[in-house]
Formats: C-alpha cells, structure tokens, sequence
C-alpha cells in the first residue's frame, strides 16, 4: 500500500488581483522638511513625487485585509473558498505569531492554511511561485497571496539616501487552478554574499535591549549595479523561459524601486514601445512586496492593462533575492 | 583588439544611451561628471554597460578611478 499523492491540475493562473494604500499623503516639499534635498533632485534620481504612509489607525494588517477583501470579492469567491494564505512582509512587527493566520481568521476562511515569508521586495513574485505550485500540486484549490509593507515603520527620517524611498501599501491576489497557463516559470533565486547591501542597522533584539530604532539602510550604487545588470537580465530569461517574445509582451512591471532602474531594464530588454510599463513610483514611492500587484491594479483600472495582457513581473530586494515570472493579467 | 578610437567611439554610443549625452561630446579629455553632466546613478550604468560591451570586469575600486572617458578608454584597453 503506498501513501495517496494529492493532485491539482496542470495548470494555474492569477484569477483576481486588489491592493490598498495608506490614507497618509508624504509629498517631497514635506519630505524635504526631514531630509536636506530637493524636490529636483528626489525626482530625478527616483522619479518619486510623493508616496503613502500609514496614519494612525492604519497597519499592515489594516492594509492586508483591505487589499485581500477586494481579491477575493473580484475573483467572485468567498473568503470560504480561500484554503492557503501566503502573506510576504519584513514589516510586521510581530515575530509570532505570523499575519497570515490571523488574516485567515478575519477574512472568514474556514481555517486555511496559512503562513508568512520573508523575501524582501520579491516576496510577491515569491508568492506567486509558491501559490501556482500549491494550486498545480493540489495543496491548495485557491491560494491568496498577500504583500504588505509598511516600510515607514522602518524609515531613518534623517536618512537623505534612504528616507524619499520607502513607503507603505498592500497588494493581494488570488490563484486558481485554469484549463491554459497563466502563470510562466519563475526565474528566482538568491545572493546572500551581498546581505549587507540592504540591511537593518540593528535586529529587533538588539533595538528593544538598547532604545535604537531599527531602520532600513542601503547601499544605493551596489543595488543600483546589481539591478541594472543582474536583475535585467534575469527579466530577458524570465521572458525566454516563458517562451514569450518581447513582440508578444504587453505590461512590463517590476518592482517599483527607482524609475531610473525601470528605465535601465527597459534598455536592456529593448521591449517595444508598445509595452506599457509601470511607473506607479511617482505617486506611491517604493513599498516593496506590495509595489508589484500596487501597479497591476493601477494599470488595470485605468485600462492602460486589461484581462489577458501578458505581464512580465519581477521583484528584487533584500536579501539579496529576485524573482520574476510571466503572467497573464485577470 | 579594438583601437582606441573603435573603444571611444563604442563607449560614446553607450554614454548617449544611458544619460542622452551627444555622441560627439563623448571625447578623451572629457569628465563624465563635470563636463558631460553625468549623474552617479547613470555612471553606474556606464560602468555595468562597459562590462557587457567590452567583456571586462571593473570593480567598484576600479570604476570611482574613472574621471575621464579617456579613464574608461584606458582602463578597457588594458583589461580586454
């Protein structure tokens, strides 16, 4: 007698995508009144005209539930339906128990299976992976991934290389099993050597014994060198591993980290013109896990994406870790 | 081996690529910062560009060394 093999389906596809931001408003003038720079000069290097923070009442938990409500209720489900939840934050500031459990409770789930990961600004393309492979391998039937930051939380407000960047927000999807693909391979992977690339100053531990904040800090340059020619070229084979052409690609959305990397991939992968790209860091700043499903949301309202696009994501961060996958857009 | 002037000419395609410098500004006494106005961030693009283009290695000791597209031209010529 051998041991039953659970059993999805050949394939998965992202059938609703949702996301929420914080009520809070931070321009660059107000920026500006933290950090001695300049309005000019933020938007220039990042392309970042204002981002969100939270406001009081407000928190990644706050956000999760908004941004996976809306997933839920677009992919015309039930939280009832729902039986995995991923979360991926570094911004929950609760070691245990975890978000995603608690999520799963409130949202109504009937006690699905539910965890957090830890991957930085590729924790939604990281979630991605995980949910299409639960759903294929019949772990799960629909699995909602969450990506919820609040980076603020982790901001050195005095930090005039790092404070224009970082902001808060949530995005959520949900992924089912499909008679076609609409979900590519993920090209991912990891670069622990450079873990002090982006980094806290000091751990949680550390932050609660002596009274400093923990905050966020970065080697801008190194990040910048890794991302303009690693990460861009594990975009060109996330697209080759799809079997997708760039003629045949219509959204281009990377992590929103800085609009001048968006626009180094862009030379890279001379995608055509008539590829829409996402630039949702102008208003929204660099949340992260949520920047991703942030500005597949925005494109889709708007209408510049609509259902079927074939999207290359890919997110990289912290860690260092990347991942990258070709989706077709709900 | 590419001249001096082959590396030039190349390296100034790339410089107009990445930071819309005019090709022909792209000259061997020229500073990438001061005289052709380019920023950290577009250096590094350079930088990374370089290393694609002309299938050389320039670490971060190396590439802050490079004042001068006659800098970068030298550095390339002696590292293909």
């Amino acid at each position: 007698m051998t041991v039953n093999a659970s059993s999805g389906g050949p394939f998965a596809r992202v059938l609703s995508i949702a996301s929420a931001v914080p009520s809070r408003v931070v321009d660059n003038a107000e920026m500006c009144t933290y950090i001695d720079s300049s309005d000019e000069w933020i938007q220039q290097r990042t392309g970042i005209v204002e981002r969100r923070w939270v406001a009081e009442g407000e928190d990644a938990e706050s956000l999760a539930m908004d941004a996976a409500t809306k997933a839920i209720e677009r992919a015309g489900l039930t939280a009832s339906d729902i039986d995995a939840v991923i979360v991926s934050t570094v911004s929950h500031f609760k070691q245990t128990p975890g978000l995603a459990p608690k999520l799963a409770a409130k949202l109504g789930t009937d006690g699905a299976a539910a965890f957090d990961i830890s991957a930085a600004c590729a924790g939604f393309c990281y979630g991605i992976a995980m949910g299409e492979s639960l759903v294929r391998s019949g772990a799960a039937k629909k699995a909602l991934v969450i990506g919820v930051e609040t980076l603020s939380k982790l901001t050195d407000l005095h930090d005039r290389t790092t404070a224009f960047l970082f902001a808060d927000g949530a995005g959520a999807a949900v992924i089912g099993a499909s008679d076609t693909n609409g979900i590519g391979p993920v090209v991912w992977g990891s670069d622990g050597e450079q873990s002090g690339v982006i980094d806290q100053n000091v751990d949680l531990l550390e932050s609660g014994r002596t009274g400093v904040p923990a905050v966020l800090t970065m080697e801008g340059q190194a990040v910048f060198r890794w991302a303009t020619g690693f990460i861009a070229d594990a975009a060109r084979r996330t697209l080759a591993v799809s079997g997708v052409d760039a003629t045949e690609l219509d959204v281009f959305a990377p992590h929103q980290a800085n609009n001048r990397i968006t626009d180094s991939m862009l030379r890279h992968l001379k995608l055509p013109s008539t590829v829409k790209v996402a630039r949702t860091i102008k208003t929204m700043g660099n949340n992260s896990a949520a920047s991703i499903p942030i500005a597949l949301d925005s494109m889709l309202a708007s209408g510049e994406a609509k259902s079927g696009d074939k999207a290359l994501i890919i997110g990289f961060g912290a860690g260092l870790v990347y991942a990258g996958q070709v989706i077709e857009l709900p | 081996m590419a001249t001096t002037e082959e590396i030039r000419t190349s390296l100034a395609e790339l410089v107009n690529d990445v930071a819309g410098v005019p090709v022909e500004d792209v000259q061997l006494d020229k500073s990438f910062t001061e005289d052709l106005d380019v920023d950290s961030l577009a250096m590094v693009e350079i930088i990374v560009g370089c290393e694609e283009k002309f299938g050389v290695t320039i670490p971060d000791e190396d590439s802050k060394k490079l004042k001068t597209v006659g800098d970068a031209v030298a550095y390339i010529e002696s590292h293909q």
